[in-house]
């Protein structure tokens, strides 16, 4: 396809590239040829910040959370990097270089934290609102960590892989207090 | 009539002509985000607890400023966007935008269709531009299954694609126009938008919502006389733009209601993530079919329209202008349309035509398969984006070779434009607010998703 960068003769699927490619120190992976970033947790803002100022990605399109609870044994992950359960996706933009660099990183099952965006791009405002209200991962130092889309008193994550669909009645509010009734 | 060119000049040219980006205002090293923002106070931060609170009447701080609700159900708001104001008199002071009143967690929904039910939800999605979000997600799926559609099919795309834009901003027109008093306007665009959804209704069957983009090509092939039915929209659209000039561009109420009305600066809309007619209204020739072309844009010859104030005026006069770029791209793609298939010959995406099923048993197992259990795509992840009539309609796929995307998001360009509501609104009228609003263009189907 004509959207996907990079020549057609790189491999379509995941998995290391032949060389081992790295930017900033961290591997790259391929998938569809386009490149894959994988930044562990603790160096996640660190990373951001360099790659905003030295490699010139101006702006933060997407973010988003996967849950890789039912498909825990990837290919598309570089040999060194642990897969856990969840991961926060992001999809960088340089409009000076036109390219475009996807960054993924591991959280653990346990406890989903991730250190929030919001100071580098403020585009990260909404989308970590989005990804904690619907994966349950916690974006440290966030300015506003409410629940974007549900309802702020909704019990669950409805995008992890263990809420299940139609099953799970629909919340209701507790009724109201009736009308009083003149007479 | 023409437009002011100060405000709405145009850049680019053929795509061979070297495309020049211009200055950037690339992020100081080390500058924090909140510095880049005029006001990054002017985001409301209220949790509904807080909002439902009752206020203390005797507090004396609480004085200064008043909270209001607006929405969901206020008609200016698009849909069902609520907005809490708070004000000072008449002036907003912070914003925040309460969503999430549409959301049918069609992410999730995407999980559990195959690929080839795919569109049919997407679809529903920025259901003003729905072969825009088909466009991205069949794309996407193409991308994972590493095939490509034949050229008459691309060219199909592209014709639907553009047609979509007309009739998407012709609704912009249409809801901008009412929302600032202008109601012929109101009248003028849904009857121009309704001429466009009749050919699509011709094509696919359907007004909106229509299925037919689909992995591996098209539903069908154009029906006989298409061509006579575009030319005709053509024909009729040019003049009727010109009249929406006289009507509102030139005149003194719309520039004075329009004009320095919610500003937004260009390093702030980068920062925050617009794309589309939001970011291309600063001034940055931003354009995904110029800029990262896709489908065969590099081979038309188009202008991408910016702006020059980043306020309300610039965006409206850039989606004008736009439905006049696409007449021109619409008029190049009829002149080049190829004959041939109008979707891939690839068994394995494509179910047999309807009659090798009467004289096959293959035939009608492999019809059965594919509409029954999906086809099987790559282990795999994908990221593909295309500019739809909002800005940059991204689709992210992560495939585990099953039939089914095991995730299935959609980059909404209205959900990230929104972000830009509370900074265009600070300092504004609550009357400003409602033009700004409709200036963003927000479907609301698309950002609660």
């Amino acid at each position: 396809m004509t959207a996907i960068e990079g020549d057609a003769t790189e491999p379509t699927t995941g998995g290391p590239a032949s060389d081992a490619e790295t930017l900033l120190g961290f591997p790259v992976t391929r998938s569809c040829s386009q490149r894959v970033l994988h930044v562990p947790a603790e160096e996640w803002v660190a990373t951001m910040w360099r790659l905003r100022d030295d490699e010139h990605f101006e702006m933060l399109t997407d973010l988003c959370g996967v849950d890789y609870l039912t498909h825990p044994g990837r290919s598309t992950l570089p040999p060194d990097v642990d897969p856990q359960r969840f991961e926060v996706v992001v999809e960088l933009l340089s409009l000076s270089k036109t390219e475009r660099l996807r960054v993924r990183t591991q959280l653990p099952a346990a406890a989903p934290t991730l250190p929030s965006l919001y100071e580098v791009w403020a585009a990260a405002d909404a989308l970590e609102r989005e990804a904690a209200d619907l994966y349950g991962i916690t974006f440290e130092g966030h300015p506003d960590p409410n629940r974007i889309l549900m309802p702020e008193d909704w019990e669950g994550h409805p995008l992890r892989k263990d809420y299940a669909v139609g099953r799970i009645p629909v919340q209701f509010k507790a009724p109201q207090a009736g009308r009083p009734r003149g007479r | 009539m023409t437009l002011d060119h100060a405000t709405a000049a145009t850049t680019g040219g053929p795509a061979d002509d070297s495309f020049e980006l211009g200055e950037l205002p690339a992020p100081p090293r080390g500058v924090k985000s909140t510095e880049l923002l005029r006001h990054p106070e002017s985001v409301l931060r209220l949790s509904e607890e807080e909002a439902q609170a009752p206020a203390d009447p005797d507090d004396p701080s609480d004085d200064e400023t008043t909270i209001m609700n607006m929405g969901p159900q206020h008609p200016s708001t698009h849909g069902v966007l609520r907005l809490i104001l708070e004000l000072e008199g008449e002036t907003v002071v912070r914003t925040k935008s309460v969503i999430g009143y549409l959301h049918t967690g069609m992410e999730k929904t995407g999980e559990e269709l195959s690929y080839l039910q795919g569109p049919t939800n997407v679809t529903r999605m920025d259901y003003a531009s729905p072969f825009s979000n088909e466009l991205v997600f069949s794309m996407a799926t193409e991308a994972l299954l590493g095939i490509e559609v034949p050229e008459r099919a691309v060219w199909i795309r592209m014709l639907m694609a553009e047609l979509n834009r007309m009739s998407s901003h012709l609704l912009f027109l249409a809801t901008n126009g009412m929302d600032l008093g202008a109601v012929s306007m109101m009248l003028y665009g849904w009857r121009e938008r309704e001429h466009v959804l009749r050919f699509f209704e011709r094509v696919t069957g359907l007004r909106m919502n229509h299925n037919y983009i689909r992995p591996g090509g098209v539903a069908a092939d154009l029906p006989p006389g298409w061509r006579d039915e575009v030319l005709a929209l053509l024909e009729t659209l040019p003049p009727r733009l010109d009249e929406y000039d006289v009507l509102m561009t030139g005149q003194p109420i719309w520039r004075q209601r329009t004009q320095g009305v919610g500003v937004i600066g260009a390093a702030e809309a980068m920062t925050l993530g617009a794309t589309g007619p939001v970011l291309r209204s600063t001034g940055i020739p931003w354009d995904l079919r110029k800029t990262m072309p896709y489908l065969r844009y590099d081979e038309l010859d188009f202008d991408v329209v910016v702006g020059t104030y980043g306020d309300t005026f610039d965006r409206y006069a850039i989606r004008l202008n736009e439905i006049r770029e696409s007449i021109g791209m619409v008029h190049q793609i009829m002149d080049r349309i190829p004959a041939g298939d109008y979707r891939i010959q690839d068994k394995k995406v494509t179910p047999p035509p309807r009659g090798r099923i009467d004289e096959s048993m293959e035939a009608l197992i492999h019809h059965f398969k594919i509409f029954t259990e999906g086809f099987k795509v790559p282990e795999g992840e994908v990221y593909v984006a295309i500019e739809s009539p909002r800005g940059e309609l991204g689709c992210y796929i992560v495939s585990d070779g099953s039939p089914r995307p095991f995730r299935m998001h959609i980059r909404a360009p209205s959900f990230v434009n929104l972000g830009c509501l509370p900074h265009m609104m600070r300092g504004g009228l609550i009357a400003d607010g409602v033009a700004i609003i409709s200036s963003v263009d927000p479907i609301m189907g698309e950002v609660d998703r």
